[in-house]
């Protein structure tokens, strides 16, 4: 699949402004920008689980949707695009429908990593021909920044405070993209704002168009969350990337593939310092930390590395 | 042609669907649903029915992905009982506030715990709040052609609700009587083709489903959302008798048995009213004075009609499978008597609870019952209006 | 039906609400302007533009409209004024008070 910037800029806008999302919002940006991945003329069903994206895109009667919509609850996306997938396909078997549709979920870290992962599992081990996309900004930011298991170890939230007795969040955070790759699914691939969003979208378009269950995993940085300067979104991305935070890949019918290799793998300290949420570790005792995240930054890397060297 | 046929409540039930053909069944095994999804998913693999069967990995994504499969424009259905239904709560209120036309084959079950297989109503009893049209059923052929209206009713664009079809789990799920079966083609017939105005898989327009609706709209949505109940009563009637026109049989928002001339009445859902009117054929034999009303739809709830039917009756005693907490008995007993309360209603009132967990209700126990009732009556006073029936003291 | 929002304000009776509350439509959204949020917005100096189109993507509120392959003006009625859009332009043609 090529990647033409100008076209794909020039495809209409599937996400309509007027949504509620905070100014600056990453979530927004991977939603517009994996909806570019579909092809002119087939529509879509957009699935969505409770979060941020969901309370603000479709606040009654404003839907900031081009396409068909659904929300149910915060932690069953999965299971109800099983439905909406079943039913599409349960009517083009009954020769009531003509047309094409792809489906589409989005959910946040907190709807996908942790309530909602039952129903993922199930959504991705029926194989349903859909994309459940994952906007990972690491935390329960809709109710106010609360950790998930995808927040990142020693990161400051509401509900592991900075304290004299905490260091922030004490443990590691889960690899999704690993647990979902373990279904055994046509397509998994972890993506976030880089590269002109040639790898997102590339990912995304690969996703929609896979027959079968794919999912995506965006990280999509919250300014309010992460504490950083809102303009800088794209620059946290790619230092996410270069530090080997957030890798590149995609596990593609079981095979394990690095999309990226950074020249120079930059120290972790480069990504965690412009956050207010890591500001602690940069206290001269807490140096040990740094170096403990590294470590954990290092061991995952290595990992990736292997899998995708078999 | 009818045809007599030897089945189970859960077996009939699934022939009504394989007649009905809906497009989408999710499903998740719980005791003693089980069987629905199982003769279900037979029929799928035989070409029976060209349905959509997913076998989800729990009853809260049974429920979703029916809501999601009703949403996109399908006519779509899960079973279930127990604990199955209490996990998928939250999506019960979301498919009535969605006014998503969809059924659930429900067999009823005891909540845990402890936990225990056998009927109670304390599953459904718990859901009654939650903005579904519930009709029971006494015994299989109920069962049956319960499941057979259900679409009508649900799908009735005055209602646009998610309906619960239950039975008793075991008594009537499990038992095999000799029932009466539509032809398919009546069936098909008498359901119709599902037509959806608004759905997601439209392609003249899209759709959005599932709001943040802030305060300034919250409370309209609920009050819209009650027309649907409101205008429900009528509509089941409508069905009910469309279908004594094809079946012969009649169907009302309850029965009543032998109430015309009774002084003293029993008001109660499910199998145990079999034995009941047993029960009542024993006592008026010897000439007692006793009726039954046996509730169908039990939401909406028809309190005029439940209290008209009984307003000549000097002594009620309503049977609840299922504890309330309240110290006042159970939900039927509140409903009841808040409606014997609206009519002026002079008779005495009790509220028995009975038959939780599978607890067996022979027909002395019913015997009883109306023995007690006598003596309230000729006491003049009900004592005690929170019984338990059957209990060991 | 495409549902009239204009009969769905926030003064409308119950009996004015759409079925379950659904919305049949697309992007009604337009109709809520989030502009209003944030008085400090970006500026487009269209003579340093190169019409490279880096800016698009990274806006949070489809608030650069695209037409044959030439972004136009921001959508002010819209934009909140987050600033990524300044940091993506590779030719200062995007200025904006407090981002450098």
């Amino acid at each position: 699949m090529s990647y033409n910037f100008k076209e794909t800029m020039n495809k209409p806008e599937r996400l309509a402004p007027g949504h509620r999302m905070c100014a600056g919002c990453g979530g927004t940006i991977a939603v517009r920008n994996v909806l570019r991945g579909l092809h002119e003329g087939d529509k879509a069903v957009i699935g969505n689980a409770t979060g941020c994206l969901e309370v603000s895109t479709f606040t009654y009667p404003y839907t900031a949707w081009e396409d068909s919509y659904i929300h149910n609850a915060f932690e069953n996306a999965g299971a109800t695009m099983s439905g909406v997938e079943g039913a599409y396909k349960a009517l083009k078997r009954k020769g009531r429908l003509d047309d094409t549709y792809k489906f589409i979920t989005f959910g946040g870290d907190g709807g996908t990593y942790d309530i909602g992962l039952q129903s993922l599992s199930g959504a991705m081990e029926r194989n349903h021909d859909m994309v459940y996309v994952c906007y990972d900004n690491g935390a329960y930011m809709n109710t106010g920044i609360q950790r998930s298991s995808a927040t990142p170890m020693y990161a400051d939230t509401t509900t592991t405070p900075v304290g004299s007795k905490s260091n922030g969040k004490p443990q590691n955070r889960k690899d999704l993209a690993s647990v979902i790759a373990a279904h055994d699914i046509p397509y998994v691939a972890q993506t976030t704002f880089v590269q002109n969003f040639k790898d997102l979208h590339i990912k995304s378009e690969k996703a929609i168009y896979t027959s079968g269950a794919a999912f995506l995993n965006i990280m999509a940085p919250c300014p309010r969350g992460w504490r950083y300067n809102t303009p800088d979104i794209m620059e946290i991305c790619k230092l996410g990337v270069e530090t080997c935070y957030w890798p590149l890949f995609e596990v593609v019918e079981g095979k394990w593939i690095l999309n990226y290799q950074p020249k120079n793998k930059l120290p972790i300290e480069d990504f965690l310092k412009k956050q207010g949420r890591f500001k602690h570790l940069f206290k001269k005792e807490n140096e040990y930390l740094i170096e403990a995240f590294q470590n954990e930054v290092d061991r995952r890397w290595e990992e990736l590395l292997f899998r995708c060297s078999r | 042609m009818a045809k007599r046929d030897r089945l189970s409540g859960n077996e009939a039930v699934a022939i009504a669907l394989r007649q009905i053909n809906p497009d989408v069944f999710p499903a998740f095994p719980i005791t003693p649903s089980t069987e629905i999804p199982q003769y279900f998913a037979s029929f799928v693999a035989n070409g029976l029915v060209d349905t959509e069967f997913i076998p989800v990995e729990s009853e809260h994504s049974s429920m979703s992905a029916a809501i999601g499969a009703s949403a996109a424009g399908a006519r779509s259905l899960t079973a279930t009982s127990s604990c199955g239904l209490a996990y998928m709560w939250e999506e019960l209120y979301i498919a009535a506030s969605n006014r998503l036309p969809l059924a659930l084959a429900l067999v009823n079950r005891a909540l845990s715990g402890p936990i225990n297989i056998n009927c109670d109503h304390s599953d459904s009893m718990g859901a009654r709040d939650a903005g579904w049209i519930q009709i029971y059923a006494e015994n299989n052929q109920e069962a049956y052609d319960n499941m057979v209206q259900a679409y009508r009713i649900s799908e009735h664009k005055d209602v646009r609700l998610p309906i619960m079809i239950c039975q008793d789990g075991f008594i009537t799920s499990h038992a095999v009587e000799n029932i009466e079966l539509l032809e398919d083609v009546e069936v098909k017939d008498f359901v119709g083709e599902y037509e959806p105005e608004d759905y997601l898989l439209n392609s003249k327009c899209p759709l959005a489903v599932g709001p943040y609706s802030v305060t300034d709209y919250y409370m309209e949505a609920k009050r819209n959302q009650a027309e649907g109940m409101r205008c429900a009563k009528q509509v089941v009637l409508e069905v009910a008798e469309e279908f004594a026109a094809l079946s012969g049989r009649q169907y009302g928002l309850f029965e009543e048995y032998c109430l015309d001339d009774a002084e003293r009445a029993v008001v109660m859902i499910g199998s145990a009213a079999g034995t009941t009117k047993d029960a009542i054929d024993r006592l008026r034999a010897a000439g007692e004075k006793v009726g039954l009303l046996k509730i169908r739809l039990y939401r909406p709830f028809p309190a005029e009609e439940i209290a008209g039917a009984l307003s000549h009756v000097k002594a009620v005693a309503v049977m609840d499978r299922a504890e309330g907490y309240s110290n006042q008995g159970g939900p039927l007993g509140a409903d009841v008597m808040a409606a014997m309360f609206r009519a002026r209603s002079k008779a005495f009132a009790v509220n028995y609870v009975y038959g939780l967990g599978g607890r067996d209700v022979r027909v002395e126990d019913m015997e009883g019952v109306f023995a007690d009732l006598k003596k309230i009556v000729e006491d003049g006073d009900a004592g005690e209006t929170y019984r338990y029936l059957g209990v060991r003291e | 039906m495409e549902a009239d929002i204009s009969r769905l304000g926030l003064r409308a009776k119950w009996s004015d609400l759409t079925e379950g509350m659904k919305i049949a439509g697309a992007g009604t959204s337009r109709g809520f302007h989030t502009g209003e949020w944030s008085s400090v917005k970006p500026e487009f100096i269209e003579e340093k533009c190169k019409q490279c189109l880096l800016c698009t993507p990274v806006c949070p509120d489809s608030c650069i409209p695209v037409k044959d392959k030439k972004r136009g003006a921001f959508d002010y009625e819209h934009c909140k004024g987050c600033g990524i859009c300044v940091k993506a332009c590779p030719f200062g043609a995007i200025t904006m008070e407090g981002v450098n």
